[in-house]
């Protein structure tokens, strides 16, 4: 098993002296996805984003290792680039290393408008790691609403206001549509979970093709929480199996995280100001219990996938 | 050794000759046989490349910008919508000095839909940052593409090399091809830059700059393309000495004493020379003045030439839909300004969607030019 004092030897290759916020999930999802890809030498691409406004403001850098950005929606097809580059220079004998290719994205740039350049990328089958930063909203350029923001969010462009209370519809299920391009090997996890998220990111850079990471890094700006709370809410994301911890690995599903006992969504949603509006108002309350109600149907029906095309009942096949 | 091909062929053999790293690309009408008969080189291991068959010409512009960043001599092709679609991705490669070579059969663009041969895209893209280069014939695409390589590797910029679609595309010349050992000696390796994937000496490649820098990054690219003309014409010199064939960046076609003169790109430069002799055997002192680098503008060349004239008409292929006149006519115009005494400028629009130009509508040109008298600001040639 992974061990702390294991990964706290590795370098640190996402440097202090960015400027993401204070409590910032997104910086705190680098950092670790960088120190668990060690001792692989990895070269990494981002999308336009707080990542790259926070982490590439010239003269200065947070990456201690290679990184390009081009643009919003092209994290995977410069990924894509990179990794013909280097497939090329491969081929030609030219580079021996076992090089990695990490894509980072945010959730507007991977389930809005990069989704055609990551589809396209998966299908092609490029052996690269696609991290969706996940913080549910266009942070970068005011918090704006994208499809993976949750029903009921208050963003600026889907406001609470007299007649709708934020967000109208239910967020993308991004795992599904990634996982239907057959990938090598899929994974959602959060902050709080550094052992699972570190895993992850191992097993992701060494599956054989494609993978893909969905990581839900809170956004104290966003959310409206407090910066000491971030690690919290991500802890709470999994208690309330609104953020199921699971994995999809050679055709199986695996749950890696039931949280003992599983907590009311309001228990996530009470620290965060996106939600506050929802709060004793009666339809505020449908709103929530909505919520609650697809939170259930998503976390049984995971279940319903692991029992059917799960592990443990195929084990003695392999 | 001579044979016969169409524009596209030529071009995917250009490729083939080239051997690039890299090639991403996307189907798009009038181009797409230039990669499909590129990926028959790869199937057949003809070419080292890696190919990259992408979901979108905005991917195949990334994936050209990502490979590129790694060191790679990267090439793609397309048209019309496609190259509107990279339109984003242009300025990116062309920020981040990536010599990338781009062949495009010029099309139109929607609305309405037309797949024949304008130089709406091309010229479209023209404030993005890449070279381009317009040419008259396929055996000018086919030397032109192997020169583009060497020109954008030294000047640090990408290059676009435009032939006009179906036009030269899809009609068969007789060409002289050279040798792959030639070609691929007379390019060399490439001399990147920088190498993303040096992964010991880890670079960041497309930083955010605010107020404080981009102005000064822009600046540098500017410079850039200032410095592209003398490069242009150096390759070209090595590329004659090489290969006994070469064109000059702007060329005077019986100008010599000539009065009237029109200045053109492209496919209808060869229509012209036939309205030229025609009228020159009738003793009217006509020329032509075909401009083959359209980026970077070549201003003082433009200037000496079209100086020396009582009256220029100005060919564009498309209309900038300024209400006033196309996109050539607007910067000889300002090219021509500060000079003490001016030609007289006619703005003509021709061959939008294919529409034919024929040397009777060449003449037409002529004839009005050398007159002096026009009614309107701006001649649409052939239409309805
Ligand atoms: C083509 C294009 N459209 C819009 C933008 C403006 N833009 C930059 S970042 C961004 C939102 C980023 O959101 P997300 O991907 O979720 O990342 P976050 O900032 O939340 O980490 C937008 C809309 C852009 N850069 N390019
Ligand atoms: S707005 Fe949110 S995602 Fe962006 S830097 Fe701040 S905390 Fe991080």
């Amino acid at each position: 098993m992974l061990k702390l004092q294991d990964l706290a030897k590795n370098k640190e290759l996402f440097s202090s002296g960015h400027r993401a916020c204070a409590g910032c999930g997104e910086a705190l999802a680098v950092r670790q996805i960088l120190l668990a890809a060690q001792p692989r030498p990895v070269v990494t691409a981002m999308a336009t984003g707080c990542l790259e406004i926070f982490s590439s403001i010239y003269p200065h850098s947070a990456w201690q290792v290679p990184m390009i950005h081009t643009a919003f929606e092209t994290a995977a097809s410069t990924a894509a680039g990179v990794e013909a580059a280097y497939r090329f220079y491969r081929k030609m004998g030219r580079i021996e290393d076992d090089i990695r290719i990490i894509a980072f994205a945010g959730d507007g740039g991977t389930y809005d408008i990069g989704l055609q350049a990551l589809s396209g990328a998966l299908e092609r089958r490029h052996r690269f790691l696609y991290v969706c930063t996940n913080n549910e909203a266009y942070m970068n350029t005011g918090i704006q609403r994208s499809s993976a923001t949750p029903l009921g969010a208050d963003t600026t462009t889907s406001p609470a206001g007299r007649v709708l209370l934020g967000k109208v519809q239910h967020r993308k299920n991004i795992m599904e549509i990634v996982i239907a391009h057959d990938v090598a090997y899929a994974g959602q996890t959060t902050v709080f979970f550094w052992r699972d998220l570190a895993s992850k990111v191992q097993k992701a850079l060494d599956a054989p093709g494609p993978s893909f990471l969905n990581v839900l890094v809170p956004c104290p700006l966003g959310w409206r929480h407090q910066p000491s709370e971030t690690l919290k809410l991500s802890k709470l994301a999994a208690d309330t199996c609104y953020w199921p911890l699971y994995e999809f690995e050679n055709g199986r599903y695996k749950i890696n995280y039931e949280p003992q006992k599983k907590l009311p969504i309001e228990e996530f949603l009470k620290p965060q100001g996106r939600f506050r509006h929802l709060f004793g108002i009666e339809e505020g309350a449908k709103v929530i219990s909505e919520l609650q109600r697809f939170v259930d149907e998503q976390w049984d029906l995971l279940h319903r996938k692991q029992a059917l095309f799960g592990a443990s009942e195929n084990k003695d096949k392999d | 050794m001579i044979v016969a091909k169409t524009g596209n062929e030529a071009l995917a053999y250009a490729m083939k000759q080239i051997n690039p790293d890299v090639v991403a690309a996307y189907p798009i009408t009038p181009s797409t046989e230039i990669v499909q008969i590129f990926s028959n080189y790869v199937s057949d291991g003809e070419v080292d490349t890696e190919f990259v068959a992408v979901e979108s010409e905005h991917s195949a512009m990334t994936a050209c910008i990502g490979a590129a960043a790694c060191g790679c001599r990267v090439m793609t092709a397309t048209a019309s919508q496609g190259l509107a679609l990279m339109h984003e991705m242009l300025f990116i490669a062309a920020g981040l000095r990536l010599p990338i070579v781009m062949a495009v059969a010029s099309r139109s663009l929607s609305s309405p839909l037309n797949i024949h041969g304008d130089h709406s895209d091309s010229v479209a893209s023209r404030d993005s940052g890449w070279m381009q280069f317009f040419c008259e014939t396929v055996q000018e695409g086919y030397d032109t593409l192997i020169q583009a390589v060497k020109i954008a590797e030294r000047a640090y910029l990408p290059a676009l090399v435009a032939i006009d679609g179906f036009i030269l595309s899809h009609c068969q010349e007789r060409i002289e091809i050279f040798d792959d050992r030639d070609v691929r000696e007379f390019l060399g390796k490439p001399k990147p830059n920088y190498n993303l994937l040096d992964w010991r000496n880890p670079i960041l490649v497309g930083p955010a700059t605010l107020q404080d820098y981009y102005f000064e990054f822009k600046r540098s690219e500017i410079e850039g393309m200032n410095r592209a003309l003398p490069i242009i014409e150096e390759v070209q010199e090595e590329f004659k000495k090489r290969f006994g064939r070469g064109y000059p960046v702007l060329e005077e076609y019986r100008c010599d004493d000539a009065e009237a003169v029109v200045l053109v790109m492209g496919s209808a430069c060869g229509t012209c020379r036939v309205a030229v002799d025609h009228l020159r055997a009738k003793g009217k002192r006509v020329g032509m003045v075909k401009l083959r680098v359209f980026r970077p503008l070549v201003h003082p060349l433009l200037k000496k030439s079209l100086a020396k004239f009582k009256a220029v008409g100005v060919l564009d292929r498309v209309d900038a839909v300024n209400s006033y006149g196309g996109p050539l006519f607007t910067e000889v115009s300002s090219v021509l300004y500060d000079l003490p005494e001016r030609p007289k400028l006619f703005s003509y629009v021709y061959g939008l969607g294919g529409r034919e130009f024929a040397p009777e509508d060449a003449t037409f040109v002529f004839e009005q030019v050398l007159s002096g008298k026009k009614d309107e600001l701006v001649t649409y040639i052939g239409v309805r």
